[in-house]
């Protein structure tokens, strides 16, 4: 493995504000290199041989869960699941009482998935071991917004510098967008926002972005559309009107995209609804990076649950 | 020893002499005045500041039903402790506090584990089991001991019910308590809204929650002529709703907490569940409005609204923590700063914590006049003490001070001239 002399000093990855923007180039580099397992038709290295990985996804999820699934086990580590039913949370098991009784497994690394905000810092908190943030409630979501400046890279190179990046969708609950926001930005990029006000982040007037509540507007000068997923709960709160309207004025479709930079590229974290967030023309048109984004979550959390499982290997903390 | 002089205390700046005879004030007078009898016991106060034991109107005392949180025993040891000799309590216990066999429990308990002091008040539920549904019965309630009625935990949606409950509860001279929270606005939240909420991913309630109902409260009294307490009042907005019932004329008195004149949102900062309270801390802005309002009056009183729980009930999520801190022990060292910093004098220091929640809610005070209770207490303002398990005498530690130094802590305490710490 290529490392440098590059010393990986976290403990855990709760959110990409942690990172310094050479930290996120060293593990996207890294996630490059591990990349080339992915592409193998034998699909294994033995780096993380006798490691164990706890996924530990408290709330649903597949690409995320199967994603860090697959990374461990292409890097030869064993991986084990757990999710909330099945488990003893089920039967009032607070969660450090879980936690602890895992660690007590001596597991390197735990994925936590938590329909909490900070529920995998109160977990890093605790635990010996390491822990990454797959998804807390609204917070925070950094192998995702990782993934993403992965995929982008592959289109940019690292002149992320002057990039327009438009998210559009449910800002307000939506970790992807939290995260999205602070490593976009940490990178160069100009970050927009499009929403409905009912869907804005509370504060969001202080965030280092611009927004918008009208698609067409924000669109002009985009290089990167990210669509959200909308939640149909979001309307039973009474904060929209009916998926017809919102659709009607915050589906991405190819008109939207024409007015963006030629060449602007669409992603969307995932699941996708088609017709309500993103249209199917869309999601399937060459300018889609929506499965390479599911491919490079392979790649990027191969290199995080290798930093993090290999950091004190060399005597180093 | 219900007779003795307290000599050298510091009372509103001055060093004084108390006499007190068969557990009452029989004067007070400069130290050193030579007429004073003789053949009483001679107690040292060595300079420290002499207070009327204070009233605590808004506390939890989880008994019945929540023990392991807190019951009156050590509820009210938290009081003694801290410096109070009155503690009214909210209804929030289970079973609610809705019936005379509750109140007249809660009382018993009072009696049994503090014979001297401190008092235990309880606050009669407005509703049966708080549910909002029916009135509970309010005058076997007074009959039975209780000086005030609240939903304090549960907001009354109803501002018919509310209505109700006021005008049946002014029939008998019961003060209605009310915690103003709109219960749409405020649903499912745990903190502030902001611009911390908003970058933590966590749901935020609005001021206005607060503000909007205590504008109904306002309205309501002034319509039906009636008086109306504000409960723990924590942002600016609800101070100018108060301000505006006030110069109408309303009969409205308001209340807040040592927290929300300390505290801000950004505790809040790495999910700090020991900073979850409900109403939530609000903003730096907000802070500086609620220290106006209680130097000018527009606030009343302070209360702690102490609300314990056992520590594994708050090491969960934020989202998923219960709301509430305890506040008997750390309320007089911690709103000293009020006095330190120049907001307060002592003698307004002493008008919020003891003689306006006394008329409010008809309590006896200590004026330090002749025939008054010897309920009085000492306080060094330059005692250090850290707040921890060991030096809390509440059951539960879920303070945002804990393992803080304080600066002042209570040395003495007496209550109808017997020493109860």
């Amino acid at each position: 493995m290529q490392q440098d002399k590059f010393i990986w000093r976290h403990k855990d990855l709760l959110d990409v504000d942690q990172l310094t923007k050479e930290e996120v180039f060293f593990l996207l580099d890294t996630a490059a290199s591990l990349h080339e397992v992915n592409l193998r038709p034998i699909k294994k290295a033995p780096v993380l041989k006798g490691k164990s990985i706890i996924l530990f996804f408290a709330e649903d999820s597949t690409r995320t869960k199967t994603s860090f699934d697959i990374a461990g086990k292409r890097l030869s580590a064993d991986t084990f699941a757990l999710g909330k039913t099945g488990s003893s949370m089920q039967k009032g098991e607070s969660l450090k009482d879980t936690a602890l009784t895992l660690e007590a497994m001596h597991p390197d690394v735990i994925v936590l998935r938590h329909n909490c905000s900070g529920a995998a810092q109160f977990l890093a908190e605790r635990l010996d071991c390491g822990v990454v943030n797959a998804g807390d409630g609204w917070h925070a979501h950094p192998t995702q917004a990782l993934l993403d400046a992965f995929t982008l890279r592959r289109h940019w190179g690292d002149a992320f510098e002057g990039k327009t990046v438009l998210i559009v969708g449910d800002c307000a609950h939506s970790r992807v967008c939290r995260s999205n926001v602070k490593l976009l930005t940490l990178l160069g990029a100009n970050v927009r926002l499009c929403a409905p006000r009912t869907l804005m982040p509370a504060g969001v007037e202080s965030w280092p972005v611009e927004t918008y509540s009208d698609l067409n507007k924000a669109l002009p000068g985009a290089d990167m559309v990210m669509c959200l997923r909308l939640q149909l709960e979001r309307m039973q709160a009474g904060l929209l009107p009916d998926m017809r309207e919102y659709s009607a004025r915050y589906c991405l479709t190819p008109h939207h995209l024409s007015l963006a930079n030629p060449g602007a590229k669409v992603m969307h974290p995932g699941p996708i609804m088609r017709g309500t967030d993103v249209s199917a023309a869309l999601a399937d048109c060459p300018d889609s990076l929506i499965l390479t984004q599911v491919e490079s979550g392979v790649a990027v959390r191969m290199a995080v649950l290798f930093l993090l499982a290999t950091r004190t290997d060399a005597g180093g903390r | 020893m219900e007779s003795f002089i307290l000599s050298n205390a510091l009372y509103l700046g001055k060093p004084v002499d108390v006499v007190v005879r068969e557990g009452r004030i029989d004067r007070l007078c400069a130290h050193g005045d030579a007429s004073l009898p003789e053949g009483l016991d001679l107690v040292d106060a060595r300079g420290q500041i002499l207070f009327p034991s204070f009233i605590d109107a808004h506390t939890h005392l989880r008994e019945p039903g929540f023990e392991w949180k807190e019951d009156v025993a050590s509820g009210l040891s938290a009081a003694a402790h801290g410096g109070f000799g009155a503690v009214m309590c909210m209804a929030n216990t289970s079973p609610v506090n809705d019936r005379e066999a509750v109140t007249r429990f809660i009382i018993e308990r009072g009696r049994i584990a503090w014979p001297n002091g401190p008092r235990v008040h309880p606050i009669g539920a407005a509703t049966i089991d708080l549910k909002g549904e029916l009135m509970a019965p309010l005058a076997e309630l007074r009959e039975a001991g209780c000086v005030a009625i609240s939903n304090d935990g549960v907001p009354l949606k109803s501002s018919d019910m509310l209505r109700r409950v006021m005008e049946y509860a002014d029939d008998l001279g019961l003060m209605v308590i009310d915690h103003c929270e709109d219960p749409w606005l405020a649903k499912g939240s745990c903190m502030n809204e902001g611009e911390t909420s908003g970058r933590l991913g966590l749901r935020g309630q609005p001021d206005a929650a607060e503000a909007i109902q205590a504008l109904r409260d306002i309205m309501l009294a002034e319509y039906l002529g009636v008086a109306v307490h504000i409960a723990h009042v924590s942002c600016a907005r609800t101070v100018d709703a108060i301000r505006w019932g006030k110069s109408r004329g309303v009969r409205v008195s308001a209340e807040t907490c040592p927290h929300y004149l300390f505290l801000d949102d950004s505790l809040m900062e790495g999910y700090n569940m020991y900073a979850r309270i409900n109403p939530p801390l609000r903003t730096k802005a907000d802070v500086q409005a609620i220290r106006q309002a209680v130097a000018d009056g527009t606030i009343d009183i302070l209360v702690t609204d102490h609300s314990p729980h056992a520590t594994h009930e708050k090491e969960v999520p934020v989202s998923e923590a219960p709301n509430g801190f305890t506040g008997m022990d750390m309320a007089v060292a911690v709103t000293y700063g009020l006095v330190r910093e120049g907001i307060l004098d002592e003698a307004l220091f002493i008008q919020r914590w003891c003689t306006q929640p006394g008329k409010l809610f008809n309590l006896p005070v200590n004026s330090f006049n002749q025939g008054d209770p010897a309920d009085f207490f000492l306080f060094d303002p330059n005692l250090e003490w850290t707040v921890s398990p060991e030096t809390l005498y509440s059951k539960s530690c879920n303070t945002p001070w804990l393992g803080q130094t304080l600066k002042g802590r209570l040395t003495a305490h007496w209550m109808g001239g017997r020493q109860i710490v």
